[in-house]
């Protein structure tokens, strides 16, 4: 299977039929995935990123464009995606009568795993700390275990392709790092080609080789972290002093700054690789007697890119009633 | 195929899985039956008197095939349509994104549901011919192997009624309307409680050729108390009939069912 990209959308389009009119949810969207890459998706609430996801999963149709999975179209071969992706749905979906073990070995035998099942469900269960609780009815059990659980249960057969909906919402950041290297180690020893939705930047951070920004159905940037940051404008420097107007004009000459400007208490300055910028600043300050109280340098992160392409009020602005109503179901179930 | 074999005994574990845990609903399918056959087959028997038509049968005996049915009906459409509760519970997402036929997703629901309401039925028979409703004097073992095929066959087709509605409605509101315009009718039009031959009026006796549980019933009645409207190739062939035509629509929505 050389050369077959792991996810190929083009021109992908929903609409949904509301109150009589539609109302577009995915607009358009074209990416590609590498085989063994891990994307990220991010985006503000009612972005459109579940709806990607379901239609890239087969479970929900398409209105236009194209999706292939592994090279297999998503309408016409669905039988061959569906043997080759697995899912992590954001939304609940394990049956709650049953115990933890069950709902394992329910999904084992629909993918047709038989050799070494047993160990494989006992692997899984080990991994996200619920050996103990294995035969108690799900019902019994805590949100973040349920969580849990359902993580588990995507391990369990050998997708090539896997799609993680927000996997570590509500759990807590020892289990979120676990599932973190356990998604990388099985990336980088399988080759799994990974697609996620998150809201914790850290997380996307941290995983992703590339990131889509997505936002009403649109990609709005696509790109690796750091280009991502980089692209945002740099590191900023703030350097304290009181000698404000020398430091400026010295400062004019020092190469590798792109921007200056002079702030209450002293300067602001932006330009790439700010910890190198910092020492050489030091110096010529140093060599032409300007005094310097303080100097800081922030790298811009991913959440401060996020909102700036986003905006600040638009999570609350889309948030549906659907996401309301979702959020209320999720806080019953759990 | 061996897959799509997996698949359907999947399902039908979870389904056997679900009953057994639930306590309340073990009770309930066996307990309704012979609550009614205690006080309608008793009160209703006083109405009609002692005997059907000109016939020795009893009407608690008449009756008890009619309550067979009625169990079978109530039970497989209740199991069919508890696939929108799995809408609303996320699992149905689990199912459908699954690398299984959406047939065999069906006949699995179907083969676990039935094999629920069959085993029901079987127990409610045992009783009445432990009570002595049912003589063992009728009683065949090729009598009541015939009598299992109707219930099969009435199970599969009211399991996948109810994911035909399932999969046509998505909330629990329209369900419960539906469920009393649509199951009473099918239960009253049976013949259940009351003989449907050419003694009823015309339109109550064509209607009840529209309804599947008719024929299952009779074809019962045929088996095991030897008293009929139809000789038991023509229940069986409607039957028959009705079951693949009920699969074949059920299966064809849920390719389309989507999960979300
Ligand atoms: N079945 C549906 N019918 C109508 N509108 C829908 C439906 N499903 C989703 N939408 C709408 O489509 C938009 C995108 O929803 P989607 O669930 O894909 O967002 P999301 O990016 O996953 O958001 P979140 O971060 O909250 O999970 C929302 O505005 C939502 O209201
Ligand atoms: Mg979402």
């Amino acid at each position: 299977m050389q050369n077959t990209n792991a996810i190929e959308l083009k021109a992908l389009r929903k609409e949904f039929k509301v109150n009589g009119g539609k109302f577009v949810a995915v607009d358009g969207i074209s990416f590609t995935v590498k085989e063994g890459e891990i994307f990220g998706l991010l985006g503000p609430n009612g972005a459109g990123k579940t709806t990607t996801i379901s239609m890239l999963t087969t479970i929900l149709s398409k209105t236009s464009g194209s999706v292939k999975i592994c090279g297999f179209d998503v309408v016409r071969e669905k039988e061959k995606v569906r043997e080759l992706i697995g899912i992590i749905f954001q939304d609940p979906s394990l049956d709650d009568e049953l115990t933890a073990r069950e709902n394992l070995d329910f999904h084992a035998r629909l993918y047709g795993v038989k050799e070494d099942k047993k160990s494989i469900i006992e692997d899984v269960l080990r991994l996200v700390e619920l050996e103990e609780y294995a035969d108690r009815q799900v019902k019994t059990f805590s949100g973040g275990m349920k969580r849990r659980l359902e993580i588990a249960r995507g391990f369990i057969h050998h997708p090539k392709v896997l799609f993680l909906d927000e996997p570590t919402i509500g759990l807590d950041p020892q289990t979120r790092r676990k599932i973190w290297s356990y998604i990388t180690r099985l990336n980088k020893e399988k080759n799994l080609s990974i697609i996620l939705t998150t809201h914790y930047m850290e997380e996307a951070d941290e995983l992703c080789d590339r990131i889509a920004i997505i936002d009403h159905g649109k990609i709005i940037k696509m790109g690796t972290p750091e280009g991502l940051k980089s692209s945002f404008g740099g590191d900023v420097i703030r350097i304290g002093t009181k000698e404000k107007k020398e430091l400026h004009t010295l400062l004019k000459k020092v190469s590798g700054i792109k921007n200056i400007k002079e702030s209450e208490t002293g300067i602001e300055i932006s330009g790439n690789d700010g910890s190198r910028l910092m020492p050489i600043i030091a110096k010529a300050a140093n060599k032409n007697k300007l005094e310097i109280d303080y100097m800081t340098v922030k790298r811009p992160t991913l959440e401060d890119v996020f909102i700036g392409l986003t905006g600040r009020d638009i999570r609350d602005e889309s948030a549906s009633s659907k996401d309301v109503l979702r959020a209320f179901t999720r806080g019953r179930h759990r | 195929m061996s897959r799509s074999l997996d698949a359907i005994y999947t399902i039908w574990l979870r389904e056997m899985l679900r009953f057994i845990k639930s306590k309340s609903r073990i009770v309930g399918s066996g307990g309704q039956p012979l609550v009614w056959l205690a006080i309608v087959g008793v009160g209703l028997g006083t109405a009609f008197g002692l005997h059907i038509g000109s016939s020795s049968i009893s009407y608690l005996t008449f009756v008890s095939p009619g309550l067979i049915g009625m169990t079978i009906l109530f039970s497989s459409m209740f199991a069919g349509v508890s696939v929108i509760w799995d809408r609303q519970f996320g699992f149905l997402k689990e199912i459908l994104v699954a690398p299984v036929s959406r047939l065999s997703i069906v006949l699995g629901k179907i083969a676990g549901s039935s094999t629920i309401a069959v085993m029901t039925a079987l127990l409610i028979l045992v009783i009445v011919a432990a009570i002595g409703v049912i003589p063992l004097s009728m009683l065949s073992v090729a009598g009541i192997l015939e009598a299992i095929v109707f219930m099969f066959l009435a199970s599969m087709t009211f399991v996948s009624i109810g994911l035909i509605i399932a999969a046509l409605i998505n909330n629990i509101e329209s369900f419960q309307v539906l469920m009393n315009f649509f199951v009473m009718p099918l239960f009253f039009l049976s013949s259940a409680l009351f003989p449907i031959t050419g003694n009823v009026p015309a339109w109550l006796f064509d209607l009840a050729h529209i309804d599947p549980l008719f024929y299952s019933i009779d074809g019962m009645r045929a088996s095991l108390i030897h008293f009929s409207t139809y000789p038991i190739y023509v229940d069986g062939a409607a039957s028959v009939a009705f079951t693949i035509v009920f699969i074949a629509i059920a299966t064809a929505l849920f390719k389309r069912i989507e999960g979300k």
